[in-house]
């Protein structure tokens, strides 16, 4: 035994050991690391991308994937933004519709789960694969987005929004209490309901999922449609922290939540992975994000680092499967 | 030609061969026989340069090899035809059976005008009619299977082994296949034929090796020796044949289907299943036999609601008129569908024992809107226990089980539905004969208990065995129907011949 047990342990908590590695590493190299600041300043930083993550699991679960995240955040951020600022008005119809925090923010979720809900319809009924798919949201996001900021960024959204990004709560940033809570809900949909057992199975074996019954279009159109939720939360998230809804944010947020999942052991083939191991592969891009840039390191440079460590991460993932 | 003395393998945990020791003759076909998980298949990975860290060694024309991969192997002479075909569908026939061993004119590129004249030389060779350009997406699965004996007969292998050559073909395209293998026999090469069908091999095989638990039980001369005898050296006990008790007791009628039509997938004007009507009473074991093509699986597949918008049928169950358009409709209405492919379509192979087991019946294993990790182990424990699954817990991942085990999964989680009415497509393709025997027993236990059962299989044998009436198809259209009483292989066969296109077939 044990050596076996032993084994299987320590691959169950690679990536929680390559974390632990990581900060030990750095606390070393920097003063600054280990500080209480830091560590909430990682985590309110994380909590976008662990919001994103979130709902990107689950579609690559399935065998999905969701290129469109980072311009349905930035769409959505706008929205909320600008529905709150500006309200909606119809100078023809001499109308004005204003909007109450939370009815903006609603819109903003709405707008996220109609365009993922979208997603899911073209892939499940038109056979679209989701790269595809979603590269089309991606872009077609991005348009909408700057429409409806005319390219500017809507700034200045008032203190009572701001909470959502920068607020604290018992002494834990609000982010990071909304991510927490997110990834508690999807943590149970995944281990103990239905909708998470079918998830698995269709990403496991599509057609025998289907023959054994199984709605796959309903839940992929479902799992979209949360995807496109959870970035619209995360749009939120980075909006009220920067107190302004920018045209191009969210820019290449797909590829920090792929490695996530990637690195958090979520097999692009579907049907293998956790949410909790997404956690922590975006807790590693945010720590090291983090300590290159306490070390000082160029960006430039960074994002070779970056990269380097999503390819280790799927080699070793690779190796650990073989033995399985 | 060809001495394996004493080879061992190990796997983590496992030991998967144990002294194995057989002796190849060239101008010889060797039947490899033993049941799933003797070891045939490591035999094979052995021999073919897929494995290389093995005990014991390899004589080969007098002299040691130890091949270092499979090319390695190829290139000395040792070809290996695998279940699973392995060819590229929109290739053509040159380009597969050159792939990886190009010929290459002196400029460099390819040599496409020799390649294409050797392989015409080998289609003509095997007798196979179509053109060295054709596409193999476009080839029948017996034709393919032709191709890839093509190959092995390129590159002038000395021993070719074949691995359930005939688990996709027709009882036509068999005959070809036979006569392939004795024209190789006359070459003087050595082939070692694994099959599961032990009457094929007592028509093509001279020599035999029996594996067992992996270890080589007795080698010998076909000459002689029965199936029995066989069949009790493979699994160390003796099978009776089973055979069900005269007709059904009760006449209820459980499903009627009326006039089904299912368009062609591709040829939109034509239809692939053509005015199908049949019934099936309660307890009843109705066969449907037919050959490649004739249409069995859809048919399947269309009452079971997989293809709502291309067909039309009017089915009543029970006397009261259903519609099916998903699966999940068929479900509810009491049917369950045992596929085919069972690694394609039965499991989620990546997932454990337990929750293969409780796909079917989520629904019904939640509390308070959370699944019930309690009622998923009772439910697959009691089937575990009934099928008699061999493994070693529930939490044992699909893919680790041997066939006849995974398609006990199957049926367990199939008949967790509680269904009114079974439909199996080939449930004992490509599983061992021990593990065939128990599935036999347990359908004819389920008749027994007021179950319906449609089971569709191109076997002959099992078919008789097992059927209390027979329907034939052929060419999307029900042709014949038998009593178990008056069938008989001639008359099934007769009726599951296609007229028009019995010419062309190979």
């Amino acid at each position: 035994m044990n050596l076996q047990t032993y084994r299987a342990n320590l691959i169950r908590f690679q990536s929680l050991i390559a974390l632990f590695i990581l900060c030990l590493a750095l606390s070393i190299l920097s003063d600054k690391f280990l500080t209480v600041s830091n560590a909430w300043n990682v985590m309110r930083q994380i909590s976008v991308n662990i919001c994103i993550s979130t709902g990107m699991t689950l579609i690559v679960l399935t065998a999905g994937i969701d290129l469109s995240v980072g311009s349905v955040l930035a769409l959505c951020g706008a929205i909320t933004a600008g529905l709150l600022k500006n309200g909606i008005e119809i100078p023809s119809g001499n109308l004005y519709i204003g909007f109450t925090l939370l009815g903006s923010v609603l819109a903003g979720i709405l707008t996220g789960s109609f365009l993922g809900a979208f997603n899911g319809w073209t892939i499940t009924k038109f056979k679209v694969p989701p790269f595809v798919a979603t590269l089309a949201m991606l872009t077609i996001a991005r348009g909408l987005t700057m429409l409806w900021t005319q390219g500017f960024p809507i700034s200045g959204l008032g203190d009572t929004f701001l909470y959502f990004g920068t607020g604290w709560l018992l002494g834990i940033p609000v982010p990071v209490w909304i991510s927490g809570i997110i990834v508690l809900i999807a943590v149970l949909i995944t281990n103990k309901t239905r909708l998470g057992r079918y998830i698995y199975a269709i990403g496991g074996n599509e057609s025998a999922s289907k023959l054994s019954g199984i709605d796959v279009n309903r839940v992929k159109i479902i799992v979209y449609t949360i995807a496109g939720a959870l970035a619209a939360v995360g749009g939120l998230l980075v909006t009220s922290r920067l107190d302004s809804a920018q045209p191009n944010a969210g820019m290449s947020y797909e590829l920090d939540s792929i490695a996530a999942v990637v690195i958090g052991g979520t097999s692009l083939s579907g049907g293998r992975g956790s949410i909790l191991g997404t956690v922590q592969g975006a807790i590693i891009i945010g720590v090291l994000n983090n300590g290159l840039i306490l070390l000082n390191v160029s960006p430039f440079w960074q994002q070779v680092v970056k990269g380097l460590v999503i390819l280790l991460a799927v080699i070793i993932d690779k190796a650990n499967s073989k033995n399985d | 030609m060809l001495v394996v003395e004493k080879i061992t393998k190990r796997f983590p945990g496992v030991l998967a061969l144990e002294n194995v020791s057989m002796t190849l003759q060239a101008g010889k076909v060797t039947a490899l026989i033993g049941e799933n998980g003797a070891g045939k298949s490591t035999v094979m990975k052995v021999l073919s340069g897929i494995y290389q860290d093995y005990e014991g060694r390899i004589i080969f024309k007098d002299q040691i090899v130890r091949f270092s991969s499979p090319k390695d192997a190829q290139e000395q002479g040792i070809a290996i035809i695998h279940q699973e075909l392995n060819l590229i569908p929109y290739l053509s026939i040159t380009e597969n059976i050159f792939l990886g061993r190009e010929l290459i004119t002196q400029y460099g590129t390819l040599d496409k005008k020799k390649m294409k004249a050797r392989t015409q030389e080998l289609l003509d060779k095997l007798k196979l009619s179509v053109k060295p350009d054709d596409l193999v997406a476009k080839l029948k699965v017996g034709q393919q299977q032709v191709v890839e004996i093509a190959k092995s007969l390129l590159t002038d292998s000395e021993v070719i082994i074949m691995d359930e050559p005939t688990s996709a073909i027709t009882e036509t395209e068999v005959e070809v296949l036979f006569g392939i293998i004795d024209d190789l026999r006359k070459q003087n090469k050595a082939i070692v034929y694994v099959s599961h069908k032990l009457d094929e091999l007592f028509r093509i095989a001279d020599n035999y090796v029996v594996l067992r638990d992996g270890k080589s039980i007795e080698s010998g001369e076909m000459k002689g020796i029965t199936q029995d005898m066989l069949i009790q050296k493979m699994v160390g006990r003796s099978i009776q044949v089973q055979r069900k008790p005269e007709s059904v007791s009760q006449q209820e009628n459980l499903i009627t289907v009326k006039r089904l039509f299912l368009k062609h997938p591709v040829r939109i004007k034509e239809d692939l299943l053509k005015n199908i009507s049949f019934s099936v009473q309660k307890g009843e074991i109705v066969g449907i036999f037919g050959l490649m093509g004739a249409g069995r699986t859809e048919l399947l597949e269309t009452i079971f609601g997989l293809h709502p918008f291309a067909s039309k049928s009017e089915i009543h169950i029970e006397n009261s008129r259903i519609i099916i358009n998903s699966p999940s409709d068929a479900i509810k209405a009491g049917l369950a569908l045992v596929p085919e492919d069972r690694k394609k379509d039965g499991l989620v192979l990546g997932m454990d024992v337990k929750t293969n087991i409780c796909l079917t019946t989520l629904a019904d294993l939640e509390k308070g809107g959370f699944l019930s990790n309690l009622k998923e182990s009772l439910l697959s424990k009691k089937y575990i226990e009934e099928l008699k699954i061999k493994t070693s817990s529930s939490d044992q991942k699909a893919k680790n089980l041997s066939g006849g085990n995974q398609q006990k999964i199957v049926l367990a989680k199939w008949l967790a539905t509680k269904p009114k009415l079974l439909l199996l497509d080939e449930p004992t393709r490509g599983i061992d004969i021990h593990a065939k025997s128990e599935i036999y027993k347990l359908i004819l236990n389920l008749a027994d208990t007021g179950l319906g059962i449609v089971f569709v299989s191109s076997e002959l044998p099992e078919i008789l065995a097992v059927s209390d009436r027979i329907l034939v198809m052929a060419e999307g259209a029900i042709t014949a129907e038998f009593s178990s009483k008056e069938a008989t292989e001639d008359a099934i066969l007769k009726a599951a011949i296609p007229k028009s296109v019995y010419e062309n077939q190979l």
